[in-house]
């Protein structure tokens, strides 16, 4: 999930009865699977939760950039650099779909850019790790963006329209990236030496773990889960997102001859579905609030290329100006 | 880069048919718009046409104003073609 532990700002649900009338009516319209669209009125915490979420979706994308970002040069052929490049252009295109949706709340698109370089909004945790070997590349696109489609999927009938429709343009995109980064797990495990074999199965040893926290905590420590499931902000709960992954992913990778660094992992024919175990929280909880091992570096870079790209902002700005200038000296 | 402009964005999916919303950019200008519009919607073949407006030149229906613009023509049932019934023998019209 590119969006972990979204405030509310509400601790217990209202009933209808407690609410007020323009309240209810909005309720009903999302029960009734209406879509609230940016003129409709709405309440003050669902649209804050939104902006909230939106953007912390959005910064998302953005920082994703920079694990890949880091492989460009280094991709092993012009075809994998070619791919490489189309997918990071496309992380961009999906962060700037997510801010587009943000604005029709009526949020400010450098503010909430703003809150992120201060330290004040959350992106998604997995983002914080290294990527070391180009397997990296294999697994990030296979796991990172595959944990991603299964909560954009459901995204997709997400209450607020324009929320809505940007998850249905990305997920269009998304396949394209997982599937480009399972085949490059899959070359490296049919063609690789074995020192390649290797580095595909270490790059799934220290990128698995981050990719199941993605979906952010248990379902009863995720305090805010109740009220964006009642707006039908978020759609199904972490734990459920998180075993339908699992659930899909699995015999993947004993496609790819590898295994996840789980001991606990087996299919249990009584649930239908993979066992698993305990994810470290504190880890989780740790880089969430700044502490894993690239989160400076992340920021750094962000406010780095907004800062120097600050004169190429003014110049357009200039340019647009003059030529406006020009044309009515002409007219 | 909220000191630029906001336009929202029109594609032609295919000659033919209209142009459909698709998002907003921001933009300096007028040419900018396009350029983004172009390389932000349209990276697999998704148009054949881009239209930018400003979005400030858009005047839209207000949520409020629902009933008193399309009420009325839930009452006009004999606007629809199926208010008219036809004998059989007439056939398709």
């Amino acid at each position: 999930m590119y969006a972990q532990m979204v405030d509310t700002g509400t601790k217990r649900l209202k009933t209808l009865e407690e609410m007020s009338p323009e309240e209810r009516d909005f309720q009903e319209k999302v029960d009734a699977e209406t879509k609230i669209e940016a003129k409709n009125w709405m309440p003050d915490g669902y649209r804050k939760t939104l902006i909230r979420q939106i953007s912390q979706h959005a910064h998302s994308e953005i920082v994703g950039m920079l694990p890949e970002g880091n492989w460009v040069t280094r991709a092993p052929t012009l075809k994998r650099k070619l791919q490489l490049m189309a997918k990071i252009q496309d992380e961009a295109g999906h962060g700037l779909y997510l801010y587009s949706a943000m604005e029709t709340l009526g949020a400010s698109r450098d503010e909430e850019v703003q809150k992120l370089h201060d330290g004040k909004a959350k992106y998604s945790s997995i983002f914080n790790y290294p990527t070391l070997n180009w397997a990296d590349m294999g697994a990030v696109g296979w796991l990172v963006d595959g944990a991603a489609i299964v909560n954009q999927v459901v995204l997709q009938r997400t209450s607020y329209g324009p929320y809505a429709r940007a998850m249905v343009r990305i997920c269009k995109e998304e396949s394209f990236h997982q599937r480009q980064g399972y085949q490059i797990l899959l070359d490296m495990m049919r063609e690789g030496t074995q020192e390649q074999k290797d580095m595909v199965q270490d790059a799934i040893n220290r990128l698995w773990w981050p990719a199941l926290m993605m979906f952010g905590p248990h379902d009863d420590e995720s305090p805010n889960s109740q009220q964006s499931m009642a707006w039908k902000i978020k759609r199904k709960s972490n734990d459920e997102l998180r075993q339908m992954f699992i659930d899909q992913t699995i015999p993947q990778l004993e496609y790819l001859g590898c295994t996840v660094p789980d001991p606990d992992l087996k299919w249990n024919e009584e649930r239908g579905h993979y066992d698993f175990g305990e994810i470290n929280w504190k880890e989780f909880y740790d880089v969430l609030k700044g502490d894993g091992p690239c989160n400076h570096e992340r920021i750094s870079t962000r406010k780095k290329a907004i800062d120097e790209g600050t004169w190429v902002r003014e110049a357009a700005v200039a340019y647009a100006e003059k030529q406006k200038q020009r044309a009515a000296k002409a007219a | 880069m909220s000191e630029w402009r906001l336009y929202e964005v029109f594609v032609r999916s295919k000659h033919g048919l209209n142009h459909k919303h698709v998002g907003s950019v921001h933009a300096a200008d007028n040419e900018m718009a396009m350029q983004n519009a172009r390389d932000l919607y349209t990276r697999r073949s998704e148009g054949v046409s881009i239209w930018v407006v400003p979005s400030e030149t858009i005047t839209a229906s207000a949520s409020d104003e629902k009933e008193v613009l399309f009420d009325p023509s839930e009452d006009k049932v004999y606007r629809h073609a199926s208010f008219y019934k036809l004998p059989d023998e007439v056939g398709q019209m």
